[in-house]
């Protein structure tokens, strides 16, 4: 009775959690009908991924296997199923909100760590080479402009970005 | 003559000249003026909302601030920048608590979002501004017998919600302004469905499978061409049918232009003036068909 009474208590502590996210406050609406999974192209190829088990997981409170597995990394953003969730579950940002959580606790594909940190070094995801910016002009295209890379680091400083980031890369 | 300030993004200057040349080649010609602003930077698409929300809200908002001093509306070529700037455009004008947090984090960087300018994907500047029918006018040398299969590719349209383009299941926008240039917009199968251009170089496999089905569909219908708006779109197609060529063994020779592209070809501009080296599978055949 005790154990199933914690056990309760830890799926409402971690779905509150969800819920309390930036993108996870419709996750508790979810009544697994499965609409998402069948909208899905990824699940349509994978086993690995199932958007309506990510949500059944997080509500049953299964925070490790949710944000220490590969799984929530292998969404490709691509709405399908949060336009058609009769529940108006906004999957694709619920997703975006445990990924957010899973980097908090230093679970980040190497992808995405390379991501932050170009973010933080060049304020751009994709670098633009010395090559590129050299064919500019030849191909008739006006230079460009400076990148406000001092503007975004005070912002990835304010929001703690760039100390979590660090935190990672020293811990890898 | 109206202008936006265009946000050029990461991807385009990066790797797709193409695009940016094509992109601001047929603006020009159609009355669109783009104005470069100093000091944006990256939007802030999907990897960066996957690392952090709050912090990719704060990017984009510092870069519509920057078009809202500017007092410019925002245009964007790239779908991905379109996505984060609209959405957060949309998100921050309507939630007022969401607005106070990241103009607090904005304040550091000695910004704040006002919510007085529009973000809009460049469809939609031809669409609104331009319009059907002046493109229409404006042809001078029409696709004709051009089978184009359109690809808007997720992130123009969903989420509808805060986006507000087209209607996301039956979408007409983007075929109508294909047609306007004398070309034939074709259906195919799952012709709204994803690329799978977010899965490439985390899950490189399932990727390629999903652009796969893509290049299946495509080339069933009889497309001569796929037209993209997305630069991630545009490389999971056009560089990733050499990658699918070395995985699956099959060569599908479709050729992919980005809208603007095609837009200029129609309105005469030299395919000579249009970077189209910068495209992995050649277009030659594309360029025959329309003479
Ligand atoms: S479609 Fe919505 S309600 Fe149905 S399983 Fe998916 S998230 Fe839950
Ligand atoms: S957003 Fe993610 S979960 Fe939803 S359909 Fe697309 S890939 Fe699947």
């Amino acid at each position: 009775m005790e154990y199933k009474r914690m056990e309760k208590r830890t799926s409402l502590a971690f779905s509150n959690m969800v819920k309390s996210r930036l993108g996870g406050k419709t996750i508790t609406s979810c009544y697994q009908c499965g609409t998402c999974a069948s909208s899905c192209p990824v699940a349509k190829i994978t086993d690995k991924f199932n958007p309506r088990e990510i949500i059944k997981l997080s509500l049953l409170g299964e925070r490790e296997e949710v944000l220490s597995g590969d799984s929530i990394w292998l969404c490709c953003s691509c709405y399908n199923c949060q336009e058609r969730c009769p529940q108006k579950v906004e999957i694709a940002d619920v997703i975006y909100a445990l990924r957010n959580m899973a980097f908090e606790k230093g679970h980040i594909p190497n992808l995405y760590s390379e991501f932050a940190s170009a973010i933080i070094n060049d304020g751009r995801i994709a670098k633009i080479s010395k090559f590129m910016e050299q064919k500019r002009p030849a191909i008739g295209l006006p230079p460009l402009q400076p990148t406000g890379v001092d503007a975004l680091r005070k912002i990835l400083s304010a929001t703690g970005f760039d100390k979590l980031q660090k935190e990672k890369e020293e811990a890898s | 003559m109206t202008g936006y300030a265009l946000f050029l993004g990461c991807t385009i200057p990066a790797r797709q000249p193409n695009y940016e040349l094509s992109g601001r080649k047929a603006l020009a010609r159609l009355g669109i003026e783009l104005v470069d602003l100093a000091n944006m930077t990256c939007c802030a698409p999907p990897p960066v909302q996957s690392i952090d929300f709050e912090t990719s809200l704060s990017i984009a908002a510092y870069n519509i601030c920057l078009a809202e001093e500017a007092d410019l509306n925002m245009i964007t070529l790239c779908t991905g920048c379109f996505e984060s700037l609209a959405m957060t455009n949309a998100m921050l004008k309507e939630n007022e608590k969401l607005r106070e947090d990241v103009n607090r984090i904005l304040s550091k960087a000695g910004k704040e979002f006002q919510g007085s300018k529009e973000v809009k994907h460049y469809l939609q500047v031809l669409k609104d501004d331009v319009g059907v029918e002046r493109i229409k006018q404006s042809v001078s040398k029409p696709l004709s017998n051009l089978k184009v299969a359109s690809f808007s590719g997720c992130h123009l349209l969903r989420p509808s919600e805060l986006l507000k383009f087209d209607d996301p299941e039956r979408p007409r926008i983007f075929d109508d302004l294909i047609e306007a240039l004398g070309a034939k917009s074709i259906e195919y199968r799952n012709k709204l469905k994803c690329c799978g251009g977010l899965l490439r170089g985390y899950a490189d496999d399932l990727a390629l499978k999903i652009a796969r089905e893509k290049l299946v569909n495509t080339t069933k219908a009889g497309a001569d061409c796929i037209s993209t708006l997305c630069p991630f779109c545009f490389l999971t197609l056009d560089m990733g049918q050499l990658m699918i060529k070395s995985k699956f063994q099959e060569e599908y020779n479709m050729p992919v232009l980005h809208y603007a592209e095609l837009l200029s070809l129609a309105l005469g501009i030299d395919p000579k003036e249009l970077a189209l080296e910068f495209h992995k599978i050649r277009v030659d055949r594309v360029l025959y068909k329309i003479g």
